[in-house]
């Protein structure tokens, strides 16, 4: 058997919080049901054995309820991420690509979404979709890709002045040829860090804008739902409401960007010599 | 001189274009909201009661019937001469709400900017300059929790500890409950606006923190610290001779950069800790329809995030000699 090196270790510790977070997706799906049954025998339960996150004022049991939030978060983590980050990579290399005005229109836009405060625009994005799922979906989607995207444009303006770019343009490649075949293959290892690396600050921004309360309906249990409503009993000392959804949430966003860490090492050595 | 005012007046006219497309984009997306926003304000039964002329009233107050391009265009051209419009919801002028409203959250974010920049620059420094030691894996966990702990969960954990379990600080507001304008003390604002400002100092400290860092563990790799240390000088006068100075064109991009999160926690903070400023505004707007306030809202913030940028890009000649030469010579 091999030596136990730095590599195997990031790729067990990717593996563990991928599954860690696949159960609770799982998890949380198994349970929407569960998530919703009031019992008003049982209502505002502090944390107890049978109860481990307590109950809230109708009696519903707040762990299957903060599972149920984690895995929508999850979900749509996963959805706006990857299509921000499609979105980057296309803009991106489109920018770096075919220059000229194209470049100056996209280096624009990127400009004009990275002026407005995130939390602004995805409120106004999700206003203009109708404060319901899909406009919370398109309005954090729609406003993290412009630091990927600038990244993917700076890298590819890099790959293009390699040699074997040069060359392959000599010989008169085709330009998406020569996108497929010589630009895409380098770019995967950063696009799949920033992919990941997308997930924490998509669900950050899911659960605030939810918590603000534009997009998820109040039935729904998303945990920045869970938490609003939280707000009008905490000066009653129902701690546990706000306590432990947020805990978990931090959990769940904390995993992320350690699997991104994670992912960085296995893809991109170099850059981690720390 | 005069490159520099070329420089300054080319970048200016950028800020422009851009704020212009910024009010072009968020009209846009507000005008292709599906809700109505007599649904959303008025409620149906209210609605059902009225009579035709009625509604047709409050149909021109909410500009329903009037087409987007001539509506963006109306508005644009009282945007220039000062007009900002009337803010539908709180019917005073848009300027009115925006000016007190950013007075007060001006208060909160001035005070987090400078905290979370003078200690997230401290923090950094120390870390890159103790790189993998135990300063350095502190500071790193603690950036790393605090990165991905969102803004409003710790304003209610503050809210919980200090104001429900303490009693220490009041549960929301910027001034006392009842209080004429003119018997508020400097030291009242104060205390009001301690715990918001204190949440958005601790958010924005991470992300600065985790840059300088990695700019000054750079430096400190560098062969004139490798020259300085060969040479006997000590670490602290390293830090403060070499890495101190190089790290400084970053941290003021970093500084000035940070303006739009502590803008953005603030939206989530006010809202906990109803805090009257902009960004409560903004929220009750959004939720409310209330298109000329969130359009004002946007562009204003959208002008202070430029301005910062304009700022620190004209911070860079000053600090740094090479900028301020390399200009001069093109």
């Amino acid at each position: 058997m091999k030596a136990w090196n730095g590599r195997k270790n990031a790729l067990f510790l990717l593996a563990a919080a991928a599954l860690v977070l696949c159960a609770v997706a799982v998890a949380g799906g198994l349970l929407g049901e569960q998530a919703m049954v009031t019992d008003f025998t049982r209502k505002n339960l502090a944390p107890c054995g049978q109860f481990l996150f307590g109950t809230d004022w109708m009696g519903r049991d707040m762990l299957s309820r903060t599972l149920t939030g984690l895995s929508l978060s999850i979900r749509i983590g996963l959805l706006t991420a990857a299509v921000s980050a499609i979105i980057a990579l296309a803009l991106g290399v489109a920018s770096a690509v075919c220059g000229g005005w194209v470049d100056g229109v996209i280096s624009w836009c990127i400009d004009l979404v990275m002026g407005i405060p995130h939390i602004l625009l995805v409120m106004l994005i999700s206003l203009a979709f109708g404060k319901d799922f899909v406009g919370v979906v398109a309005g954090v989607a729609l406003s993290h890709w412009p630091s990927l995207a600038r990244v993917i444009r700076g890298e590819v303006l890099q790959l293009r002045g390699a040699v074997y770019v040069r060359t392959a343009e000599k010989l008169g490649v085709p330009r998406l040829a020569i996108v497929r075949r010589h630009l895409l293959p380098h770019l995967l290892p950063q696009f799949l860090t920033g992919l990941v690396l997308q997930f924490p600050h998509a669900i950050l921004h899911e659960a605030s804008v939810t918590f603000l309360g534009f997009g998820l309906s109040p039935e729904q249990p998303a945990i920045g739902v869970i938490l609003s409503e939280s707000m009008s009993y905490l000066t009653t000392g129902k701690w546990w409401l706000a306590v432990f959804p947020g805990l978990s949430l931090v959990l769940i966003v904390m995993l992320f960007a350690a699997m991104g860490e994670q992912l960085r090492r296995l893809l991109d050595p170099a850059s981690v010599h720390a | 001189m005069k490159h520099r005012l070329l420089f300054t007046g080319k970048k200016l006219i950028r800020m422009v274009l851009l704020l212009l497309g910024v009010s072009l984009a968020a009209f846009l997306l507000m005008s292709a909201s599906p809700l109505d926003p007599l649904q959303t304000n008025v409620g149906q039964a209210a609605l059902g009661t009225m009579s035709q002329e009625q509604i047709a009233k409050l149909e021109d107050y909410w500009g329903v019937n009037t087409p987007p391009a001539e509506r963006y265009l109306g508005w644009l051209g009282d945007f220039v001469r000062g007009d900002m419009g009337t803010s539908l919801l709180y019917r005073q002028p848009v300027s009115t709400v925006i000016g007190q409203r950013l007075q007060n959250s001006l208060w909160l974010m001035a005070f987090a900017w400078v905290i979370s920049g003078v200690l997230g620059l401290t923090l950094g420094v120390i870390a890159g300059a103790n790189r993998g030691r135990l300063a350095d894996k502190l500071i790193r966990g603690y950036c790393l929790l605090i990165s991905s702990t969102p803004a409003f969960w710790l304003a209610l954990l503050l809210l919980v500890i200090f104001s429900v379990w303490l009693g220490l600080f009041p549960i929301g507001l910027s001034v006392p409950i009842g209080a004429d304008a003119s018997s508020v003390t400097l030291a009242d604002r104060l205390y009001h606006a301690f715990l918001p400002a204190l949440t958005l100092s601790i958010t924005g400290v991470a992300n600065i923190t985790m840059h300088t860092r990695e700019k000054m563990a750079d430096i400190m790799e560098s062969d004139y610290v490798l020259f300085a240390r060969a040479g006997g000088e000590s670490a602290p006068s390293i830090v403060l001779r070499h890495g101190l100075r190089n790290v400084a064109l970053p941290a003021i991009t970093l500084q000035f950069a940070s303006i739009i999160e502590i803008f953005g926690g603030s939206v989530l903070v006010e809202q906990v800790f109803s805090y009257p400023g902009l960004g409560q505004a903004a929220v009750s707007a959004g939720l409310g329809s209330d298109l000329p306030l969130l359009l004002g809202i946007t562009v204003v913030s959208a002008a202070i995030v430029f301005g910062g940028n304009l700022i620190a890009d004209l911070l860079y000649g000053v600090v740094d000699p090479k900028i301020r030469r390399g200009a001069a010579k093109r």
